[in-house]
């Protein structure tokens, strides 16, 4: 009896305390917005699932708000450990448990994150102690005055197998080569490099098949190194994702500017734009 | 009259001379980019490869049969001294660049030792595994180094002919990037099969094979036109363009274009039973207003659509508030993974922005899959005892030879990487190990 109510007294307070600190930071009560958080996701629900998975312990990864393997698991565990239903997604319930088990400092979090520093999250640790300078801070002193800026995540989701870089290196060959092209020309072209790696006539890099000497005419002129604009990033990025609307060509041309014979003795597959893609 | 003469034969002479400067400017221009190229693809192959590298090492030590394991490491040993000869095309001589040499050269003969190695009678020892662990963690840094130098390369526009020049001059207060970073890279060693691009095993059948699931009856131009309209949400003609594929393609397809303003769109169909094979469109992106997971269920709803059923989510991926989903073919629970389908959805208002499925309708047939002849347990007992399997599936992928085989497929953590682990469900042999990635720092990230 005397148990129950100390119980129920315990209780009590920690609801008001709860209570308590919710109306003193007005930023933590609505936590996470609706959405069901899933794999590959990205953005400020995901820096706030990381926060609290690393505050219980389950994830030890860093914080940068991209949802990949490391986040998927910690979260699978949580899900196992709190007796609920192991999917990997972060749903009205789990999230519900998560925001009940741990404290999120959104302002402490995203402020390391703006600042680009080495932190983590751990619950029961001084936060003060869980953070380190960064190696990039020195030449951010620009940026400090705009501290109202929402950060962006520190990571990004890239294709298996393939780098930001070699992205970019892809959509520099593609805006070279079909600038002007409607969309689908440019994701020809990249799909065009990416059969050549994949052919075993062709060298097995990107880098290798972009810079095979007499390859490619844009290369071969230096328009490759213009700026390439979002819309062959773009492209780029959805051949790599899968995208060929070329039907597996290893060759283009363009019919007006070819200069040699051969290349129209190639079994053609079509023509989008100015270029005719070929077998 | 003679003055006359000579102002032009000299006036001729004057531009001969300016023309055939002109020429050999042109000349020097060509042969100065022909450079800067070599250059560039061996600086970029170079941290393509050192990305690979590390990737190779990390899937080796998840690996645990012999059979498996001698051929990774044939490839890392082929990998470091690809990245050598690149490292050596490099104009560094002036450079200190010895000791990330060294560095490559030492993995390349600790991989050929254990590699030539019957590995059946004489395992990797400890200490052998302790080093490949280091090589890992070594190889990593570095590859981060790498891509950090190049990310500024490429945003910058840097030349490697001014480079040349930089290291050529005595002057030490040019400021170099490229220069510094390699310097960087070089530091950090001082302390201590790329055989397919696609190295996502989803959707590759090394064998093309012959579309024999597209069935119904041959549609015409009128009929496709009217189906396009449809995928493309229009109504009218006006801006639709459709055309016939040569002889050159796989099977015989319409091809759709449509362009309007902002929004343009691209859709191959079969001619046989009208089949959406690939459809693409292009439009400015909003604020993202729904979640991948909305996302998820839009990309479902149109494969229904489309009579694609029994599509299960393979993987999600956000980019740009565009979600990107790969769907596999699951009978009965085996997943099929050359028989994948990719939808992109837009986050803005959910429209559908693309759709492919040529592995499918490529790969897609009648299957007998067979009951597989080893339990769960015993498979998992051929998966490397670090590894610690999270989750599992009944799998039929391609294999290296290109023949399809029934495995178990696991999903495991060896430390802090995920890796996806294929055993054969018949006799037991390890199929296929993966490293799974799939993000990466923001290089360009503004902090």
């Amino acid at each position: 009896m005397n148990y129950k109510k100390m119980f129920l007294f315990f209780i009590i307070i920690c609801f008001t305390t709860i209570g308590l600190q919710a109306s003193k930071t007005p930023g933590t009560v609505y936590a996470f917005s609706p959405q069901v958080i899933q794999h590959g996701a990205e953005g400020d629900d995901v820096i706030e699932l990381q926060a609290r998975l690393q505050y219980l312990g389950f994830y030890n990864g860093n914080i940068d708000g991209v949802f990949g393997w490391g986040t998927y698991w910690a979260l699978r565990n949580f899900q196992y450990e709190f007796g609920m239903k192991v999917d990997g997604l972060a749903g009205e319930t789990t999230k519900q448990k998560l925001v009940d088990a741990s404290k999120y400092d959104k302002q402490f979090v995203k402020e390391q994150i703006r600042k680009g520093r080495d932190f983590t999250y751990y619950g029961g640790i001084d936060k003060e102690k869980q953070t380190a300078p960064s190696k990039t801070q020195g030449n951010n002193t620009n940026k400090t005055n705009n501290t109202n800026a929402e950060p962006t995540p520190t990571a990004v989701n890239v294709p298996q197998g393939f780098s930001q870089n070699d992205i970019q290196l892809m959509a520099n060959a593609v805006h070279g080569e079909s600038r002007g092209e409607p969309y689908v020309g440019q994701v020809a072209v990249a799909a065009v490099i990416l059969n050549r790696v994949e052919s075993p006539t062709f060298p097995n890099t990107v880098a290798g098949v972009i810079f095979e000497p007499r390859a490619f005419t844009a290369v071969a002129d230096g328009q490759i190194w213009l700026e390439p604009n979002e819309t062959s990033k773009q492209a780029v990025l959805d051949a790599i994702n899968g995208w060929d609307p070329t039907g597996n060509a290893i060759y283009y041309f363009n019919p007006k500017t070819a200069t040699s014979d051969w290349i129209w003795s190639r079994p053609q597959i079509k023509q989008i734009g100015k270029h005719i893609f070929c077998k | 009259m003679i003055r006359w003469i000579l102002i032009t034969i000299l006036a001729i002479g004057l531009a001969g001379v300016a023309f055939w400067g002109y020429q050999e400017h042109q000349e020097k221009n060509a042969i100065l980019i022909q450079a800067e190229n070599t250059y560039q693809r061996s600086f970029h192959e170079l941290s393509y490869r050192m990305d690979m590298l590390n990737d190779k090492i990390g899937t080796s030590l998840a690996m645990n049969s012999k059979q498996s394991l001698s051929p990774q490491l044939v490839e890392i040993w082929r990998l470091t001294s690809e990245a050598l000869s690149d490292v050596g095309q490099l104009p560094l001589s002036l450079l200190p660049f010895n000791k990330t040499e060294e560095f490559l050269s030492n993995i390349g003969d600790f991989t050929y030792r254990t590699a030539v190695r019957d590995l059946e009678k004489e395992p990797l020892t400890n200490e052998e595994t302790k080093t490949l662990e280091n090589l890992y963690e070594q190889s990593g840094d570095i590859k981060k180094e790498l891509r950090q130098v190049q990310h500024v390369v490429l945003d910058n526009n840097l030349r490697w002919m001014d480079v040349q020049l930089a290291i050529a001059s005595t002057d030490k207060q040019s400021d170099n990037t490229i220069i510094d970073g390699l310097k960087t890279v070089e530091k950090k060693v001082e302390g201590y099969t790329e055989s397919n691009v696609n190295s996502g095993l989803i959707g590759t059948s090394s064998e093309e094979h012959s579309y024999q699931f597209l069935d119904g009856d041959m549609i015409s131009k009128d009929e496709a036109l009217e189906k396009s309209k449809k995928l493309f949400e229009i109504k009218n003609n006006a801006d639709v363009t459709i055309t016939e594929s040569g002889k050159g393609a796989d099977i015989p397809l319409y091809s759709v274009s449509y362009r309007n303003g902002e929004k343009n769109a691209y859709l191959d169909m079969s001619k046989q039973g009208g089949k959406p094979i690939s459809l693409l469109v292009n439009r400015p992106i909003g604020k993202e207003k729904i979640s991948l997971n909305e996302g998820q269920k839009k990309a479902e709803a149109f494969l229904k659509k489309h009579q694609l059923d029994n599509m299960a989510i393979f993987q999600s991926n956000e980019f740009n508030n565009v979600g990107v989903y790969s769907f596999l073919y699951n009978e009965d629970g085996v997943r099929v993974y050359s028989d994948a389908v990719e939808v992109k959805v837009a986050l803005d208002n959910g429209d559908i922005l693309g759709f492919t499925a040529r592995n499918y309708y490529m790969n897609h047939s009648k299957r007998d899959i067979p009951e597989p002849k080893l339990s769960v347990k015993e498979a998992k007992d051929k998966v490397n005892p670090d590894v610690k399997i999270n989750e599992q599936f009944l799998s039929v992928i391609d294999n290296d030879i290109g023949d399809e085989v029934l495995t178990y497929e696991f999903l495991g953590v060896l430390g802090n990487e995920t890796y996806r682990i294929f055993i054969n469900a018949m006799d037991g042999t390890e199929e296929k190990v993966e490293k799974l990635g799939g993000t990466e720092i923001n290089f360009a990230a503004n902090f």
